[in-house]
């Protein structure tokens, strides 16, 4: 029986992973074929003769200034995604805590406020926010660009950091304070460290919604040397033609660190079910 | 003597200063959308320039496509733009409209207009004025393959001709037959124009409509293939499955060094049916100044530079590009590039795009028109009838304008009723013992309330703002509510009737349950399964899992459609291999809408698996312990205490990503494009066409997105109401 529970599992697992790759399969086949995949009505894409010249475009090999730029653009992609959870999570949690812990006047009314900002279509909105980065002086800088990154993310972050907050019993913080410390020492050292998984988590989609933006980005910044990656892949489509090739090949280059990131991620996900993690 | 040597002294920093600004350090932005040779070609011509004039430098700045025009709009008139800006001349009409652009003045004097193909020269000519400085010609022409059709086809009907005589799935002619770019030389053959002159539509009568069945004809022949992207043409023309495409020089570049035969271009052929020329539409890239610009000398010589001879020798030999400049086509330094050169001559012939508004507002309704005729919907004089009243109704006149009187006492009112409220509530009992408990709390949210009032809160609400207005950014014309009651009365049509508020509303509805059905399904039973103690592979499963998250959507989507084209998708291989017959995916509603359904859960299902992942680590496991030595069932444990204990994180999750799905802009975007016929697409994607591609319509389109955010945070209620409950738990 349980046996059979299993292998249920796996096949369930299986199949969603085949779901999920199989799409990816073509990007890939994108990326490896410097002439275009061919118009074949496939099931499985091939790639007749596999070559790593996109890649070579994407990262501007043999030229060690294009090179250079390339890494420099891959820097600037990290900082600004680091920085942008870092922000978000600095920001978001207090907040989080605060709405998950303390009745206060204005709790409920933030609380819609917070689902609001989420439902407005930003159709409208990039030219204010050109405006408002402009008096700030922050234009063409990183610190704009994380900035309106991590406050576009604070929202979702607060929700998700509230509801694990709430997950986590009251008790243990209740019987730290019983000892002596403070509110703000049993956050810190009792309630963060439960929330760490979740934290992980929210963090995560903090990077992520910064790491693949570019409409923001390239229109924020106007130096070469300052953009992000995804302003970089986006340059492949033009207006009648996209560089198949190339295109799919930045993507791919771009999805790596994610993944990486994901792993640390998720052993701290792993670290969090094994710890038992809320048991204080 | 000494007053001589302080006049010496004098005399010699007047030289100085007089020559100072022949070699001060004179910087010159240049911003431009182009890439691989273009813009290598771009930036030889730069560094030759600053060579030329020691003291200045001239920074280039490629800008993706994708965001360049926002780009422009946003930075010039803040003096953050460029100095100058390459752009195709269609946009001149819009961009006066903004005042962008300046006359370019001695930038392009009279002496250099005979240097110039003449349609380029009429291209950047606004009201008698010149704007621009012409760069390049973008036209469509033949691309021929020579094992094919070793002829030059005189008229087009020679090449549709070959259709019984080419090998087994080779067709006589590619090309995008359902984009009215590509359709305009048909329309030309039989005597039509999508607009003219003024930029008014004129894409209907006898000539369009046998211009369109002359194509549905070629089509029913297996003359062309069946929905021919860019990408497809090009893969038809490389493997020798097209004797012919059609297509622009862009292509080849694409082609490059990937081509095994010796291709040739030629200008479009004859029609024999009216014995007409098939005159393509040109675009001229041109370099503009900007105001910032315009007054200054060394920008404008640039521009001049720029278009001059020398520059457009580089750019034609390592750019590629078709320069408009007749004489430079006979220097024996570009003889061996015939194939440009015959789009040189194609270009002479063709027809300057129009630059007016009507023209950016011709394109979708065209579009339509010519699919929904292709597919066999719709009689070519009914689709043509329709589009002509689409466009009307999308340069409709700007409503009148309207006093702003009823809205300040409107704001007045309301700050009036905030400030009684808060009164009232201040001198409650126990507000003040309320407020002292509140302050703790106060410290931890200040900055996060600070944070996303400035950058979340304010950008939005002034975006709100415009909804109240018409007209061009330059000269808004406050319109009260004209927008609301133009949305909300369907503008005069039926209210259920194609394109409608009311329409699209229900087909938004539909799309956001569906998609958060199968995300939070999916997103829960993987949870669940990868959550299993002492599951093997577990790792492994969870990396593949989060594939569709990690690889940026703008590229999978794409690659969701490909799978979803009619001929040589992967999606039809299957069908056919289960002996099923293949699906037309974007010619009907159901198909298209399962086509994006499809492609946005596979990008959203893995944030739920990953919140419901995180969730469930949180769940204490004495708990389920607990319950299990109580005799509880796997499914009863999962039900009774799994759930629950879920709820606080999954429901502002599912909560948000409803919303979330609700404005889902791109997939729908990028995967059916609303085909068919607009039917597929979503509040916020019609919205976006309102405010880019219906003639630029901001506040109509904000009235939209103002209308969206009301009716989610009207549905939001209840979940809402639920969200604060849980603290009473």
């Amino acid at each position: 029986m349980k046996r059979l529970e299993a292998l249920l599992a796996h096949a369930l697992l299986v199949a969603a992973c085949a779901f999920a790759v199989y799409p990816l399969l073509w990007v890939i086949t994108l990326a490896l074929s410097p002439t275009g995949p061919g118009a074949e009505a496939r099931l499985l894409p091939i790639v007749s003769a596999p070559s790593l010249e996109n890649f070579r475009t994407v990262v501007g090999w043999g030229s060690s200034g294009a090179t250079l730029l390339f890494l420099r653009q891959l820097a600037n992609s990290l900082i600004v995604s680091l920085a942008t959870a870092v922000v978000a999570i600095a920001i978001a949690t207090p907040a989080a805590y605060a709405l998950a812990r303390f009745s206060f006047i204005g709790a409920k009314p933030g609380l819609r406020a917070l689902l609001a900002t989420q439902m407005f279509p930003t159709v409208a909105s990039a030219v204010p926010l050109y405006l408002l980065l402009d008096a700030l002086h922050l234009l063409d800088s990183r610190a704009g660009l994380v900035l309106v990154y991590a406050s576009t993310a604070v929202p979702f972050a607060i929700f998700q950091l509230r509801g694990s907050f709430l997950a986590i019993p009251v008790d243990i913080e209740e019987a730290a304070m019983v000892d002596g410390a403070s509110r703000a020492r049993a956050f810190f050292l009792v309630v963060l460290p439960a929330a760490r998984p979740a934290i992980a988590v929210t963090a995560l989609f903090a990077f992520m919604s910064a790491w693949n933006e570019f409409i923001l980005a390239a229109t924020l910044l106007s130096r070469k040397s300052a953009y992000t990656l995804p302003v970089v892949i986006q340059s492949y489509v033009q207006e009648q033609s996209t560089s198949w090739g190339p295109f799919a090949a930045a993507a791919i280059l771009v999805s790596v660190p994610v993944m990486a990131l994901f792993y640390v991620a998720q052993r701290q996900l792993v670290s969090g079910l094994t710890q038992g993690g809320v048991k204080g | 003597m000494r007053g001589r040597s302080w006049a010496l002294v004098a005399a010699f920093w007047a030289v100085v200063m007089l020559a100072m600004p022949a070699h001060a350090e004179e910087h010159v932005v240049l911003w431009h959308a182009y890439r691989g040779d273009e813009e290598r070609a771009l930036s030889l011509v730069a560094k030759r320039f600053e060579a030329e004039h020691p003291g200045v430098t001239v920074e280039v700045l490629a800008i993706p496509f994708e965001a360049y025009a926002a780009k422009l709009t946003a930075a010039i008139p803040r003096a953050h733009g460029p100095d100058l800006f390459i752009q195709a001349h269609q946009w001149i009409g819009a961009y006066l409209g903004e005042k962008l652009i300046e006359p370019i003045g001695d930038g392009f004097p009279d002496a250099d207009v005979a240097g110039f193909d003449e349609p380029a020269v009429k291209a950047v000519t606004w009201a008698g004025a010149r704007y621009a400085v012409p760069l390049a010609n973008k036209c469509v022409a033949l691309y021929l393959n020579p094992n094919l059709e070793p002829r030059s086809p005189v008229t087009l009907e020679e090449l549709t001709g070959l259709v019984g005589s080419l090998p087994r799935g080779v067709y006589p002619l590619a090309y995008s037959a359902d984009n009215s770019y590509y359709h305009a030389p048909f329309l030309g053959g039989f005597g039509g124009a999508l607009v003219d002159a003024d930029g008014t539509f004129t894409f209907f009568g006898e000539g369009a409509a046998r211009s369109l069945s002359f194509v549905k004809d070629m089509l029913a022949r297996h003359v062309i293939p069946e929905e021919p992207s860019g990408a497809l043409v090009k893969e038809l023309f490389l493997s020798g499955r097209a004797a012919a495409v059609i297509d622009g020089p862009w292509l080849m570049a694409d082609l490059g060094k990937d081509v095994s035969f010796p291709y040739r271009v030629e200008p479009l052929p004859k029609l024999a049916a009216t014995g007409r020329p098939m005159r393509p539409l040109l675009t001229v890239e041109a370099v503009f100044v900007t105001h910032g610009g315009a007054t200054r000398p060394t920008v404008r010589e640039l521009a001049r530079w720029l278009g001059g001879a020398e520059a457009a020798m580089t750019r034609a030999k390592v750019g590629q590009q078709v320069v408009p400049r007749p004489a430079l086509w006979n220097d024996p330094a570009l003889a061996g590039l015939t194939n440009l050169r015959a789009f040189a001559d194609a270009a002479r012939g063709a027809e300057p795009m129009v630059a007016s508004r009507g023209m950016q507002a011709a394109w979708e309704p065209a579009n339509q028109a010519i699919k929904k005729v292709l597919r066999g919907d719709q009689e070519p004089a009914a689709a043509l009838e329709e589009a002509r009243r689409r466009w009307v109704d999308a340069t409709r006149p700007l409503p009148p304008e309207a006093s702003p009187f009823p809205l300040f006492v409107v704001f007045g009112a309301g700050i009036l009723t905030l400030a009684l409220l808060a009164v009232k509530r201040a001198t409650q009992a126990g507000f003040r013992r309320d407020l002292r408990a509140s302050l703790p709390a106060y410290a931890y949210v200040t900055h996060a309330v600070l944070a996303i009032l400035a950058l979340v809160v304010f950008p939005l609400a002034a975006g709100a703002l415009t909804s109240l207005f018409a007209g061009t950014r330059d000269a808004p014309r406050y319109v009260g509510l004209a927008n609301y009651v133009a949305i909300v009365t369907a503008r005069g049509g039926a209210l259920l009737g194609h394109g409608s508020f009311y329409l699209t509303l229900l087909v938004t509805l539909l799309w956001t349950v569906v998609n958060v059905f199968f995300h939070v399904g999916l997103g829960l039973v993987l949870g669940v399964a990868l959550s299993r103690p002492l599951m093997r592979l577990r790792a492994v499963y969870r990396v593949l899992l989060i594939l569709p998250w990690a690889v940026p959507s703008y590229v999978t989507a794409l690659a969701w459609k490909g799978m979803f084209q009619r001929q040589f998708g992967a999606m039809n291989a299957l069908l056919r291999l289960l002996g099923a017959e293949p699906v037309s995916w974007f010619s009907h509603f159901s198909t298209a809408f399962a086509a994006n359904v499809a492609t946005n859960v596979w990008l959203g299902f893995p944030f739920m698996m990953v919140v419901v992942l995180g969730a469930l680590t949180s769940i204490p496991k004495d708990v389920l312990e607990a319950a299990e030595v109580d005799g509880a069932t796997r499914a009863q444990r999962f039900r009774l205490v799994t759930l629950p204990l879920l709820k606080p994180v999954l429901l502002p999750a599912v909560v948000l990503g409803a919303v979330w799905t609700f404005n889902m802009f791109n997939v729908v975007f990028l995967v059916s494009g609303g085909e068919p016929d607009g039917t597929t697409d979503i509040l916020v994607s019609e919205a976006y066409r309102w405010a880019f591609t219906r003639d630029n319509q901001y506040g109509y389109a904000a009235a939209y997105a103002v209308l969206i955010f009301l009716l989610l945070a009207g549905g939001s209620r209840f979940f809402g109401r639920r969200l604060t409950q849980e603290e009473s738990r």
